[in-house]
């Protein structure tokens, strides 16, 4: 296959992808930017760490951990929060959000705790 | 009894200058219902045919007159000058029945009626007074030793924790957490702060702390003996919830009974026993217990909880490895069975972060949530369910989205890859039922470049293997070849059949009947604890101490089987009786129905098997609990330190030889001397005798201790040596043979030459044995008979005439005459020696000068 086939493929597949996930409500895209943010910051740590070596490493784990985990959180809210899943279809919202905040409260303690 | 209005109507006028008003009332008694209308008749008085009408609430004159059809009910009649027309729905009457009225009810349930409760609010107070009762004999029945000796700390471990207490409520949490113990392990020194699981400690200091401020002035020492019975009668309180959510309440209350007196457990939690598992085993369940409850519900607020569940057991006890390994075996079984969904997603994964987060603030657990081989399942679960989509998301955005990100992984590696690869996906991406081929690739590609980067970091050393602690329960023969120490435990060792039968009774075949109830009600619950249930099982098939972990599941598995097995039971006994005349009134509880025969015999049981099954069924039940309460009694309550025997005319003696061994040595001794003894009585040396030991039950430091079994099996002069590096003072020994009491060093010394032949080959084992026999008498080998410690433990012993018709010399442990009865010390000179001889201190004498 020709490298034009596939690029073509990619631009129709990125069409497709992006028209589908506009559908999307705006409150689930705010939650997966927040997602996708906390995963860069996550990647950017372990790039550095690489780089720099790791030796406070339980500072390189809380930082670490409070990214993924809070990214973590941010997923299970997504899902209790969307419509579309039957499951969840009888909490409420709120309910949801603040579970969201007190999980995410005591990450963040923790992670004070153990950044040192 | 409370009348519920259920209809109020206005008819038209019947009677001139009244206003009928009819209120319809039902009134439920037993499984009968009566409907009634109540009439309330106008002026001050008020009257009811056929029965005392006390009216509460009402205010307005009405008239009772009895109805035209139906004798039970009444007419409500409102006078028009009534100014309140409308009787709001509202008005209840109370009802005093009299007794020709009722249908007679017997004992209990008229006790509670005459308390005006409802079934629901019965049912509630027989659960609650239940499960009362059951907190109140979970704590009661651990406490046979306080009665029997006194109130004191047992065996070894637990006198680390009591000073480790004592310390913590002396000086405070940050002195605590940083302490460096130099009073043990001479000349190294032990980081207690980071060396030990300070759940237990925290715990009972923190009672203390409480009852403190609550200005109760209690004794350390109080709290820390009561601290685990209870935990235990908190941990029956967490089975009841437990079985309430497996099962349904039923099966929590008689999961909530069985635990309460389950052998297993008793054993590691009577009072006094103040060691890591009587918390531990509270928290496990109580991790489980939220876990599960999260899973149900899949809401963030209990996987939260379950993660501080999960790490109050990490703080508690080196077991929770089990915890780690079963949730994401868990995990993956769910998934296998095709019962994976976004609950189980959200409940794991919150717990896993959080909870690991948790876990690595303990600075003896530090960082081997990812550095360990035993942690890694759980991170690898992790990982994998990040890559599997819901069936509820809308499967062509996420699908398209997962592609992409699959793409870019793997357009960043493969590059020649990708373009064959595209075409596929394409294709794929407009057949949703090929998308489930390419899913399985992906989760294979992704379980394959974990199990690459696994294979990568175990061989490169980054994450540890398995520690020889847990290695050995994967697989039982390591540590007998490997290491020593760890098979010396007695605990260590594997189960034998009697402990099960011993530990566990009639549990061990209702076992099996609970698995076969619960794989007929396959639940994600249910499939937990079968889970738990068959592996907790096999450990403790493995080691005699892993008994303990698998309690909780035998009970709660078992209360399953007796709560439905009952249930059944009473629904036959009771199904019999509806057919039955309708004089015979609460015919649940009448076994002279006579309509036995009448009845259509749907059940292959009749009514009588049915009682008779019931009948055995509380048989057994009782002889559960006298065999729970013997073996209390009698198997579990000892404290080890203090020896209990029968004397020649039954009565009871006494042996304080321990305690007063290590008083002996707190009050003669100078405050810096070195105590040197094996490791069995560090603990309690340095928590009672408050002198400085040489190494102790930590076992940490495998070479300290083979030092010191080196120097208890060589020649004087030779030990003389090791014994001036060391700095020792003083040395400890046990001896049983005055007494015949059994675990005595004597008994404990091919161990210590082990040990000590382990790492310096200069001490062979076959030295002291003849023809591969151990003996201490006239036939016993040369170099057994003039080690140290044979000549420290039978010094002037053969003088001594201990039994009537023996020679003098008779040990009664080994039941042998003793071979080298001349013995005669040169470097040590004998301290103390206890009243029944079972304690020895030497003293280390200076070198000879020199001249």
């Amino acid at each position: 296959m020709g490298k034009s086939a596939t690029t073509s493929d990619v631009h129709a597949l990125f069409h497709s992808l992006r028209s589908a996930y506009a559908a999307t409500a705006n409150h689930l895209k705010i939650i997966d930017l927040y997602i996708v943010f906390a995963i860069v910051t996550a990647v950017i740590q372990v790039a550095y760490m690489a780089i720099v070596g790791s030796f406070p490493f339980n500072s390189f784990l809380s930082g670490v951990l409070s990214c993924v985990g809070t990214a973590v959180l941010a997923v299970s809210l997504r899902i209790q929060v969307n419509k579309d899943n039957k499951e969840f279809k009888d909490l409420p919202p709120e309910r949801a959000f603040a579970d969201f905040v007190l999980c995410n409260l005591v990450l963040h303690l923790v992670i004070m705790n153990f950044l040192g | 009894m409370l009348f519920q209005l259920i209809q109020s109507t206005l008819p038209g006028k019947e009677k001139p200058g009244f206003d009928n008003l009819y209120f319809f009332v039902k009134k439920k008694q037993g499984v009968q219902t009566e409907r009634r209308v109540i009439v309330v008749v106008g002026g001050t008085k008020i009257v009811v045919r056929g029965g005392k009408l006390v009216a509460v609430g009402i205010c307005i004159p009405v008239e009772v007159i009895s109805s035209l059809q139906n004798p039970n009910s009444l007419t409500v009649e409102i006078p028009n000058s009534d100014p309140i027309h409308q009787i709001r729905p509202m008005v209840a009457a109370k009802m005093e029945k009299s007794a020709a009225d009722l249908p007679a009810s017997p004992g209990l349930s008229s006790v509670l009626k005459s308390l005006k409760l409802k079934t629901k609010q019965q049912e509630l107070l027989i659960r609650v007074s239940v499960l009362f009762l059951v907190y109140v004999l979970a704590f009661i029945t651990r406490l046979f030793s306080i009665l029997r000796y006194e109130s004191m700390i047992h065996e070894f471990d637990p006198y680390f924790n009591y000073r480790v207490t004592q310390f913590l409520t002396q000086n405070g949490f940050y002195e605590f957490w940083n302490w460096f113990d130099y009073e043990s392990w001479y000349p190294l020194g032990r980081i207690v702060g980071g060396t030990l699981y300070p759940g237990l400690m925290v715990t009972a200091a923190f009672i203390f702390w409480t009852l403190r401020f609550l200005r109760f002035a209690v004794h350390i020492r109080e709290v820390c003996v009561l601290t685990a019975p209870f935990f235990a009668a908190n941990t029956t309180i967490v089975a009841y919830f437990f079985g309430k959510e497996l099962w349904d309440s039923g099966a929590g209350l008689v999961a909530a009974v069985l635990i309460a007196i389950c052998p297993g457990y008793i054993s590691r939690s009577v009072a006094g026993s103040y060691d890591n598992e009587g918390v531990a085993i509270f928290a496990l369940l109580l991790t489980f217990y939220l876990f599960v409850k999260a899973v149900n519900t899949g809401s963030l607020a209990w996987a939260l909880a379950s993660a501080f569940g999960y790490f109050y057991m990490v703080s508690a006890w080196g077991g929770y490895v089990f915890i780690i390994n079963l949730i994401p075996l868990y995990v993956l079984v769910l998934l296998i069975t095709g019962r994976y969904s976004m609950r189980l997603y959200v409940a794991y994964n919150c717990m896993y972060v959080l909870g690991m987060l948790l876990a690595m603030q303990i600075r003896f657990v530090g960082f081997q949530h990812v550095q360990s081989g035993e942690h890694m399942a759980a991170m690898g679960v992790f990982f994998l369910i990040q890559f599997l989509p819901s069936h509820q998301y809308s499967r062509p955005t996420i699908s398209r989205f997962y592609v992409v990100i699959i793409k870019a992984i793997l357009t960043s590696s493969y590059l020649v890859q990708v373009f064959n690869f595209l075409d596929w996906v394409k294709y794929l991406l407009d057949d949703p039922k090929k998308f489930h081929t390419f899913l399985r690739f992906t989760v294979t590609s992704a379980v394959g470049l974990g199990a690459v980067a696994l294979g990568v970091g175990t061989a490169s050393g980054y994450i540890s293997p398995w520690t020889g602690r847990f290695y050995s329960l994967l697989d039982p023969t390591y540590a007998k070849d490997h290491i020593p120490i760890i098979a010396s435990v007695s605990e260590h060792q594997p189960t034998a059949w009697s402990s099960f039968m011993f530990d566990f009774h009639i549990l061990l075949f209702l076992f099996p009947a609970g698995l076969y109830f619960c794989f007929k009600r396959l639940s994600d619950a249910t499939i937990f604890i079968v889970m738990y249930g068959l592996t907790s099982m096999y450990f403790a098939g493995v080691m005699v101490r892993l008994i303990l972990v698998a309690t909780p599941a035998v009970c709660l598995i078992s209360a399953i089987a007796v709560s439905a097995t009952v249930k059944n039971l009473t629904q036959l006994v009771r199904s019999k009786s509806k057919p039955a005349p309708a004089g015979s009134s609460k015919g649940a509880s009448n076994t002279k129905a006579s309509s036995k025969g009448s009845l259509e015999q749907s059940m292959p049981f009749g009514r009588n098997g049915a009682i008779a099954l019931l009948l055995g069924a509380l048989y057994l039940l009782s002889r559960y609990v006298i065999h729970c309460t013997w073996v209390t009694s009698e198997a579990y309550s000892s404290p080890s330190i203090v020896l209990a025997a029968r004397g020649a005319h039954g009565q009871r003696v006494i042996f304080d030889d321990y305690r007063e061994a290590y008083f002996w040595l707190r009050q003669n001794t100078p405050p810096e001397a070195k105590v040197m003894s094996w490791w069995d009585y560090g603990y309690q040396i340095t928590a009672m005798g408050n002198r400085t030991v040489i190494v102790d039950n930590n076992t940490w430091n495998n070479t300290h201790i083979a030092t010191v079994g080196r120097a208890m099996s060589s020649y004087e002069d030779e030990a003389y040596e090791i014994i001036k590096s060391l700095d020792v003072d003083y040395v400890l020994v046990v001896f049983g043979g005055v007494t015949g009491y059994s675990s005595d060093d004597i008994n404990k010394f091919l161990w210590m030459v082990r040990i000590g032949g382990g790492v310096f080959p200069v001490i062979k084992e076959p030295d002291y044995l003849v023809n591969g026999e151990y003996r201490v008498d006239k036939g016993g080998a040369p170099k057994m008979l003039n080690c140290l410690m044979y000549k420290l433990c039978y010094y002037r012993f053969g003088e001594l005439t201990t039994e009537y018709g023996k020679p003098p010399g008779y040990d009664r442990a080994r039941g042998v005459e003793i071979g080298n009865k001349d013995i005669k010390l040169e470097h040590l000179e004998e301290a103390f020696t206890t009243s029944n001889w079972i304690v020895r201190i030497y003293k280390v004498k200076p070198p000879n000068n020199r001249w």
